[in-house]
Formats: C-alpha cells, sequence, structure tokens
C-alpha cells in the first residue's frame, strides 16, 4: 500500500510491468519489489526445498526469498533480485521454482513431508542402488529444488570488462562513504566511489535522520552535486564491488543495462577491474532475522527493509504491522511507521529494561514466538512470562541487531573478530592491505559514528598519500544508543528458519551437531546453510550462534565460515566478457586470406592463423581429388603456398652470430653470407624444441624462421637466452613474422617462373640450393631463398607485407598459366611427408635429436641449449622409439595417425607397445599411403614387417618399415 | 597480482607469464656434474614465504623480470631486470 507524501520515487512518471503476466504499474524509482508491495502483492516467490510460500524479507542485495526471472528466450535472466530490480516500462518478470503457479504450487506437499526432509536427509536416504543416484535420484530432486532456470539460448546481450585505477576506492555511499570520498577528493585525491545501489545515500535514504540540519537525502544529494563536479572523482551507481584481490585489486559488477529496456549495444553489465592505492570499506551492515517457529510467512521482514520501503519507497508493507526486535531499532520503526499514519499492531521488545517512550502497546521481555497466515501473515503470537497472547497483523518488522557487512576484508584469508558490546563480527584491522574500514561495517551504529569514521579513515589516507586535510567539518547527526541483547533463537515448537533461502532451520543446525558436525564448516556443508546465492548474508551468524549453542560453546568460539568473492552473484557472462567467440580465439589471416576465400579454399586453423586446406576445382568431389592434383603441381609443374605464418625473426648484431651458435644444435657462425642453413634446437633438458631455416643476409644480420605453432616460444626462448644467460651479448631481435608476405614457389617450373617475373632473372651459379639474397618484383624489393620443403627445386619469395595480396594472385595466375597452381595444407604435408620431413607431429615435445636421426647435427665444437642433457644415456639409448617410414605390407592400405605399433604375431597390448604413428598421407606420385612414425630401434628394422593397431577406429594393418625419406632419396630434384 | 616492470611499471599480472624458478639464471658449465645440471633442469623449491622467480612480460617490452615475492601473502617485495642481475 502506498503511503502518501513519502518516499523518494517520483509520482509523476508512472511505469507499467507485468509479474507472472498480471500488469501492475509502479513509479520510477521503484524497485519489483516496491512496486509489488505497493500492489499489495505480497507473495513473490517458493522456497528452496519445502515449497513454502514466500515473499520478501530485505530491501537489499541480500534478499533471499523474492527471487524473479525477467525476460524470455536469450534474454531471460534468472534469479534476479525483486529488492534489486528496477522497474522499467514492459518489464516482465515470473516467479520460480512453482508449478504450476506460484498462488498453488504442487510441489508445496513437500512441506507436509518436512519431518523426514531435514539436514541430511537426501545423504541418508539416496544412498542405493548406486547406479540410481545419477538417473533418477538426482534429476528428480533437481527438478523439485531449485531456482530459475536458464533459457539454454546462446548469450545475446553484450557484457563488457573494464579496467579502472584511483587513489582512493570507497566502496559503499552512505554516510560513512559519503564523507570518506569528500575529504580524500578535497585533499586531491582521484577517487572513486562504487555504490551498489541505483542511487547513493545508504541508509541515509531509508531513515528519517536529519544530516547537518537538512534531511537525510537532501544532505546526501549535496553531497553528491559537490563530488560529481570534482574532475578528480568517479561516482559509480548499480557497481557492487564483489572481490578484494592482491596489490590493490578490486572486482567490481556494474548493472549496466538490467534496469533499461534491451536496446543497441548497450551492455548489461560491466564488470570492472579496479586498481586503488588504498580504499576504505563503507559497506553499512545487514540486518538479521529472528529464528521463531513459522518467522517465513510473506508479511514477515526485516525492520530496516519495513523503514526502506516506508521512507524510499512510500509503500507500507502492511496495514497493521507489528515490530520485533532486541534493539532500538524497534522503536525508531513504530515511530516511523506512527508518523506516515500506518496502524502500529504491537512492539515486542525482548529486552525487559528498555525504556518505550511511544504511545503504542509494548509488550517488553517478550517474544514472538509463532505466526499463523496461509500466503501471507495473519498474526503472531506473543509469548510473555508465562503467557501467549495472538493478535492480528500482516506485516512484522523483526530485527536481531546488525551484522557489519565483512565480507570483502575476508576475501585475503582474514577472520572477522568478535564484540560482545555490539553482538556482532567486526573486521581485524588490516585484513586487506591497503584497505580501511569505516562506518557501520566497522560496528559504528549510529549516523554521526559513521561520518566521523569515513572523514578520519579518509584523512590517514590522505595523509599516507602525502597530501594534507583540510580541517575536518563533520555535519550533526543522530548518535542514538543502539543497546542489543542476544535473541537468536525463540524456542518452542515448529520450525524456526535461519537460512530462508536453502530451507535450513534451528533443527537442521542442531541436528548436525548432534551427529558431531561440530566444526561450522561442517555444519555448514551438511546443513547446506550459507550455500545458497545470498551465501548466508542474513542467517551466517544466527546460524553460526544457534550451534554454539548446541555445543555448549561462545560464539567467537565457534567460529564464522569463510566468506569468498564474489559478495554478490556475478554472471558467467559479465567475468568471460570479452572472451566470446572471436574474443576467445582471435583470428588472424594471412595477406592472402582474401583471394584464397574467393578460390572457395575450405580454411583450417592453425593456431589463431587461418591456412587453406586445399582449391577446390569444378568436379572434384573429395579432398583428396584436388589434394592429389596440387601435389602433382609441385611434382610436376609449380605450386604456389602461402608460408608467411612460419615465425620470421630478424637478428641483428656483432653477436648474433654466436646466439645462433648457443640456440642450435649446429653451426651458424661458419655460414656464409648469402646462404641458408636448417636449424635444429633443443630445450635445456635435451628434447627438441623446434626447428627451421635461417638466411644469413649480411655479416651481422640473420633470419630465423620457426614452425607456425611455436613461433611464440621460440621469441621468448631467444628473449630467455639473451636476457637471462647471455646479457653482455651484443644482439638485437624482433619478430617481422607479421611484416613480411613470404610465398613458396616449388616444383621444377619455379624458376622459369620466377625468371618472368623478377626484375633481374636466376641462374644456377649465383642461386644454388640454399642461396638467399635481396631481389626485386615489379621495382619492389623483396628477399628470395631458394629453399624446400617438398624436396623439389624450389624458392620462397618475401616481400613486404603490405605487397602480399597482389603478388599472390600473380604468382598463382602465373603458375596456372604453366599447368600449375596453389596448393594448400594437404598438399604441402603430403609433400612434406614423402620426403620425411618433420613438423610438430613428430616433434612433440618428446623426442631428442638422436630420436628422429639428426643427433650427428650436434657441433662438438660448442656448447648450446640441451646439449649436456640430450647426451645422456637414456636420450641415446638405440632401443627408443626412433623415426621411421613405414608403408602399407597387407591388404588393409590404410595407415592412420595415432595407430599403434606391434610386432606382427604380438598381442596388441601396452605391454608390447612397440611405437606409434604421427603422420600418414596418401602419395600420389607413389600410389600408396605412407606414414611417419616411431618404432623402437626403427633405422634398424628396415624392411621389417610391424602390425598397425588403431583401437580407436578398430583399423589393423601390416606395414613394412622403410627409409622415411620414401622419394626421390638422393635429392637430386631439390638441386635440378 | 599486479607486478612491477622495472621498464613499464606497475602492470596487471596478466600481461606476465610465469616462468619458474630463478634457478634458470645460474646455468651450469657443459662439464659440470650430472648432479649439478640435474638440480638445474629438474629440482626446485617450493617454499612458502618468500620466493624468487622469472616473469617474462609477454604482452609487454619482453623484458625478463626477477620478481622476489611472498607465496604466502602474495606480496611482491622486488622486481628487477634478468640482465641486470646476470649482469652485475
Amino acid at each position: 500500500m502506498r503511503v502518501l507524501g513519502k518516499g523518494l520515487i517520483d509520482r509523476a512518471t508512472p511505469v507499467g510491468f507485468t509479474f507472472d503476466g498480471v500488469r501492475y504499474e509502479g513509479f520510477e524509482g521503484d524497485t519489483l519489489a516496491s512496486a509489488l508491495l505497493a500492489n499489495d502483492v505480497r507473495l513473490m516467490g517458493r522456497s528452496f526445498k519445502y515449497h513454502r510460500p514466500r515473499g520478501v524479507l530485505t530491501a537489499g542485495s541480500e534478499e533471499p526469498n523474492a527471487l524473479v526471472t525477467v525476460g524470455t528466450g536469450p534474454a531471460q535472466d534468472p534469479n534476479m533480485r525483486a529488492t534489486v530490480q528496477e522497474i522499467y516500462e514492459g518489464l516482465e518478470a515470473r516467479s520460480q521454482n512453482r508449478w504450476p503457479s506460484l498462488a498453488f504450487d504442487v510441489m508445496s506437499v513437500n512441506d507436509l513431508a518436512a519431518p523426514f526432509l531435514g539436514a541430511g536427509f537426501y545423504y541418508k536416504t539416496f544412498m542405493w542402488p548406486r547406479a540410481f543416484w545419477e538417473k533418477l535420484y538426482e534429476p528428480v530432486i533437481r527438478r523439485a529444488a531449485g531456482l530459475g532456470a536458464l533459457s539454454g539460448d546462446p548469450v545475446e546481450d553484450r557484457y563488457e570488462r573494464a579496467w579502472a585505477f584511483c587513489d582512493l576506492l570507497v566502496i559503499g555511499a552512505g554516510p560513512a562513504g559519503l564523507m570518506a570520498a569528500q575529504t580524500a577528493a578535497r585533499a586531491g585525491l582521484d577517487v572513486i566511489l562504487a555504490d551498489e545501489d541505483a542511487r547513493m545515500g545508504g541508509r541515509l535514504l531509508a531513515e528519517r535522520h536529519e544530516v547537518g540540519g537538512t534531511s537525510g537525502p537532501e544532505w546526501v544529494a549535496s553531497m553528491l552535486e559537490d563530488l560529481g563536479g570534482m574532475p578528480n572523482v568517479r561516482l559509480m551507481t548499480r557497481t557492487t564491488v564483489t572481490g578484494a584481490y592482491d596489490q590493490g585489486t578490486y572486482g567490481a559488477l556494474e548493472r549496466v543495462g538490467h534496469h533499461l529496456p534491451r536496446a543497441g549495444h548497450r551492455p548489461l553489465e560491466t564488470f570492472w577491474r579496479i586498481v586503488a592505492k588504498r580504499a576504505i570499506l563503507a559497506a553499512g551492515a545487514l540486518e538479521r532475522p529472528v529464528a521463531f517457529a513459522n518467522n517465513d510467512r510473506p508479511g514477515i521482514m526485516t525492520a530496516g527493509a519495513v523503514r526502506a520501503y516506508l521512507n524510499r519507497w512510500g509503500v507500507s508493507p502492511g496495514r497493521a504491522v507489528s515490530v520485533f526486535g532486541n534493539t532500538d531499532d524497534i522503536y525508531r520503526t513504530a515511530r516511523d511507521l506512527k508518523s506516515a499514519g500506518v496502524h502500529v499492531a504491537a512492539v515486542v521488545d525482548a529486552r525487559a529494561d528498555a525504556d518505550a517512550p511511544i504511545d503504542v502497546p509494548v509488550y517488553k521481555g517478550a517474544v514472538v514466538c509463532d505466526s499463523a497466515g496461509g500466503k501471507h501473515l495473519e498474526s503472531i503470537t506473543i509469548r510473555t512470562a508465562g503467557r501467549e497472547e495472538k493478535i492480528s497483523t500482516d506485516c512484522l518488522a523483526m530485527t536481531g541487531g546488525w551484522n557489519p557487512t565483512v565480507h570483502l576484508t575476508c576475501h585475503m584469508n582474514g577472520r572477522p573478530a568478535w564484540r560482545d558490546d555490539i553482538l556482532a563480527f567486526v573486521p581485524r584491522p588490516d585484513a586487506i592491505p591497503g584497505m580501511e574500514v569505516a562506518g557501520a561495517c566497522n560496528g559504528a551504529m549510529s549516523t554521526a559514528a559513521c561520518l566521523r569514521e569515513g572523514a578520519e579513515a579518509a584523512g590517514g589516507i590522505v595523509a599516507d598519500l602525502g597530501k594534507s586535510v583540510s580541517e575536518l567539518d563533520l555535519p550533526e547527526a543522530e548518535d542514538d544508543p543502539y543497546r542489543p541483547a542476544p535473541l537468536w533463537h525463540v524456542p518452542g515448537k515448529g520450525r524456526a528458519w535461519l537460512d530462508f533461502q536453502n530451507d535450513v532451520t534451528v533443527k537442521d543446525v542442531r541436528q548436525a551437531a548432534v551427529e558431531n558436525f561440530r566444526s561450522v564448516e561442517h555444519m555448514k556443508r551438511y546443513t547446506t546453510q550459507g550455500m545458497a546465492t545470498d551465501q548466508g548474508k542474513n542467517s551466517n551468524v544466527a546460524a553460526l550462534a544457534v550451534l554454539a549453542d548446541a555445543t555448549g560453546r561462545a560464539i567467537p568460539e565457534t567460529g564464522t565460515t569463510t566468506f569468498r568473492p564474489p559478495y554478490a552473484p556475478v554472471a558467467m557472462a559479465a567475468m568471460g566478457s570479452g572472451a566470446q567467440g572471436k574474443g576467445f580465439a582471435p583470428e588472424r589471416f594471412t595477406t592472402s586470406h582474401k583471394a584464397t576465400v574467393e578460390r572457395k579454399a575450405p580454411m583450417i586453423e592453425a593456431g589463431l592463423w587461418y591456412r587453406p586446406s586445399y582449391f577446390p576445382h569444378p568436379g572434384e568431389d573429395t579432398w583428396r581429388q584436388s589434394c592429389d592434383r596440387e601435389v602433382g603441381y609441385v611434382r610436376n609443374a609449380v605450386g604456389i603456398c602461402d608460408v608467411s605464418t612460419l615465425g620470421k625473426v630478424d637478428i641483428q648484431g656483432p653477436d648474433a652470430a654466436k646466439l645462433l651458435d648457443f640456440v642450435y644444435i649446429n653451426m651458424f657462425s661458419t655460414l656464409k653470407v648469402g646462404r641458408v642453413r636448417y636449424g635444429l634446437m633443443l630445450r635445456e633438458d635435451g628434447h627438441v624444441m623446434d626447428d627451421g631455416t635461417t638466411a644469413r643476409l649480411a655479416e651481422h644480420h640473420y633470419v630465423m624462421t620457426t614452425t607456425t605453432a611455436a613461433a611464440g616460444q621460440v621469441m621468448a626462448h631467444l628473449d630467455f637466452v639473451h636476457q637471462c644467460l647471455h646479457p653482455e651479448w651484443d644482439v638485437s631481435f624482433t619478430s617481422v613474422t607479421e611484416q613480411w608476405a613470404q610465398f613458396a614457389v616449388a616444383g621444377p617450373k619455379s624458376r622459369a617462373l620466377l625468371n618472368n617475373l623478377l626484375d633481374l632473372p636466376l641462374d644456377d651459379a649465383t642461386w644454388p640450393f640454399m642461396a638467399c639474397g635481396e631481389i626485386s618484383v615489379a621495382g619492389i624489393k623483396g628477399r628470395l631463398f631458394r629453399i624446400s620443403f617438398s624436396g623439389e627445386h624450389a624458392y620462397e619469395i618475401a616481400v613486404p607485407a603490405r605487397y602480399g595480396d597482389s603478388l599472390f594472385r600473380l604468382l598463382v595466375a602465373r603458375a596456372e598459366g604453366m599447368e600449375g597452381g596453389a596448393y594448400g595444407m594437404e598438399a604441402l604435408n603430403v609433400l612434406r611427408i614423402e620426403k620425411g620431413f618433420i613438423t610438430h607431429s613428430e616433434i612433440h615435445g618428446r623426442v631428442t635429436a638422436f630420436d628422429i636421426g639428426m643427433e650427428r647435427m650436434v657441433s662438438a665444437k660448442k656448447d648450446c641449449i640441451g646439449k649436456v642433457m640430450a647426451a645422456r644415456p637414456g636420450l641415446m639409448d638405440p632401443e627408443r622409439e626412433r623415426l621411421v617410414g613405414l608403408k602399407p605390407a597387407g591388404a588393409t592400405k590404410q595407415l592412420t595417425t595415432g595407430a599403434h605399433l606391434f610386432a606382427q604375431g604380438a598381442d596388441p597390448v601396452r605391454l608390447n607397445d612397440q611405437g606409434y604413428i604421427t603422420s600418414v598421407g596418401f602419395s600420389p606420385s607413389l600410389g600408396s599411403m605412407l606414414a611417419l612414425g616411431f618404432l623402437k630401434n626403427g633405422p634398424d628394422r628396415y624392411g621389417e614387417t610391424v602390425k598397425m593397431v588403431d583401437h580407436v577406429r578398430g583399423i589393423e594393418a601390416l606395414c613394412e618399415v622403410v627409409n622415411p625419406v620414401f622419394f626421390d632419396p638422393e635429392g637430386g630434384r631439390v638441386r635440378g | 597480482m599486479r607486478i612491477t616492470c622495472p621498464i613499464c611499471g606497475e602492470r596487471d599480472s596478466r600481461e606476465f607469464s610465469y616462468r619458474g624458478a630463478d634457478v634458470a639464471l645460474r646455468r651450469p658449465s657443459p662439464d659440470a656434474s650430472e648432479a649439478a645440471w640435474d638440480d638445474y633442469v629438474h629440482l626446485r623449491d617450493n617454499p612458502a614465504g618468500v620466493t624468487r622467480d622469472l616473469w617474462h612480460h609477454a604482452a609487454g617490452c619482453s623484458a625478463w623480470v626477477v620478481v622476489t615475492r611472498n607465496t604466502v601473502t602474495h606480496e611482491v617485495l622486488e622486481t628487477q631486470l634478468a640482465a641486470d642481475e646476470v649482469r652485475a
């Protein structure tokens, strides 16, 4: 029910929305919870386990009951707290965990079965038969117990991530936070003030306190005007600081779009990482409910929430409200209600000795011990010494005192300390390096104390950071007493709820203690108390007070469970924003990408790069037809292939040769200028890291190529060797992979093609095999390397990347005029297998130079990375699995990668394993399937027949062990 | 976690790749004992407390940085260029 003349809502701007299909109206400034209460909708959800009818309990992000689903389809957001969700025109919200409707929920039979559904019920009952758990019990239980559901559709909403940096992060914009921000900002610090509410001000918006002679909201407005005008202040509303991390890093979730209709590119949420030199936690406190029988009926809520709905949103949650609790807040609540013209049915003060300066029926030293009603509260039972009295009421405002919001101070292992005077845990100093705590979250329970602590905390930080604080001028504010008395649980029959969201009662916690789950961490896991989405914000301290009582210990001795990030739920989509789709794996394109795609080549991924698989021609139905044709180009005419993805490292300086000699097993200092050499690189443990060719362009200038896959690793390795082992060497290097477009021109007609293209012709005398140098093509300076990965007479031509597209098109056109053309990765792979050339399929991290037959390349004249360890006897054992070629030798002609090798008559089991196949391809040149693999003692077994078994695909084939160089073993073609 | 790169200043730890203990800076000579090489390549301490390790500023300036930090508190106590340390 709306109360006239109260609240900070804009009554001139009505807002229409629906809840479970029914249209309601609220006002600009309403949350879904306040708007529903204004429309007398009290039933907002069903509980997790017992499906009890539930209404709103709180007015903040700690809300355990009023969880709703907003939107449908890809935009469906489950478990949105009605107390946080602001209404907007057209908002569609639905209740959860009920069927067929919220008012009539079939599963509420669970409530009747409650005596059997206590703590540990599932653990004890669904033990056997074991197979039933996964197939029957769990699916059924999950369907019955639960929260909202995801739509299953891919997310279409945008989420963003962002970074911010500041001198001081102030968390919470209540009186303490506002004072702190102003004090620091006036001293010149860069300040970020973050508050999870849509509107800053904290409890000042929910109470009737005056500050500095004006109303709370007016004082807040003037503070925000002052702060908003300062260039060194950033105000972040709807931003929950979710975690405190190392070195002053904080996670924060900003709700950017939840309060507005979906539109354009506006993100729904932004996940911030805020790096702050210092921080002030001014997050306030959370009110505790009181555990009494049937304390979960719709209409029973925290007293602070009742005042918030009344004062901030102009809504009375009931027409005859009663108040129950153990602090002076009960009188504050009753006075607020009365001044708004709401009937106060009773004030129940658990303390016997408090004064009662108010004109309503007050029960001193009394408790509420039960409630009655169906889908909303109808009456409560009040127990005084020896007497019980039932009174009619439709709303109960209860308070068990306040818990300082210590959560963030626990994120780095800090444990809060118990304070007996306020019956609550407060943060210990320095729990988070660089963070101060001020205000109610530090145990300051009056506005005046909050203002003072905020200013003082900021003042200390300003001084620490070397600035000076101006004169402190604290506004006057209430400094009323708080006077809490212990009140955790009202004894009596019936279930008394502690954790509303996970349906954990006092009885469950006692049961845990009886079964010897006495540690608070064990109790939590056994009962699931504190494990719902509210993470026990409402129930933690009361539950451990009950546990302490049941185990005969004091509360501080019993201790708390560990609060971990995030403070409030964060959508995975927000944390992972930027990492969806292409953000997860960016695409790297070569300069020939466009021309390649135009030729309809299917692309395959090579790391982040995209390379053509093959270039299909009309009439070809399978990739093999295209591949065979492309292999033919290279063997018989000329083929063109983009090889720009290989890593290219430009190395210069007087000590360039020393660096290369040290990272490669073979010598590069002896390489002549204008020549290229193949090199093999080891890791320090003696295994092969990478291979490639390196060209010497000048005395002190080399260009190294790496494999596509290991380009980054090799770069980091070179950095390591230079910076960590030999910083005295005068050498510099940088990756030029993306600066040069490089194309293989391979085949018997390659020189003819180039001679028609280059500004100066080539001949064998000046351009023998493994020569390199500068060339020019159409006036563009480039580089030419006479190297071959196919065993044919071949070149690689490199030009600055901006000419890559046009050179590729030109080369392919010329090749096509010579019975050749472009070839892709499939053909490249077949060509290199025919020649026994290795890729990372072979040098996969567990092989040595010895294993691939290159041990003789290790230079005796110098040290190099990996040399000592590669010489270990175990790595030079002839029995090791070593590189061989394999050809089909039986009826089955198919060889498969990953298959294992066995002696012909041996059982194909692990103990008999002799090796495995790493690469296979069909060679059109030789008319056979060919394979490379590793076989025990391999090079000594040429001519032997072994058995290949592919256990995964169910293929067995006999193979002949052969030299891995299948094609042109003399190497005549490459020099021709 | 934040790490101060001696070249770039204080940066997010995600710009760096962790590359193991600073033992890697002290490569034995080729004729050192098998045990010395075994130590260098394979054996690492796992201290609860102050440790020194190498971080490669891979998404930054490519510097290899020796980071002295506390594995218990995650405090970064000191950073220095590996090259400077090796030269010294």
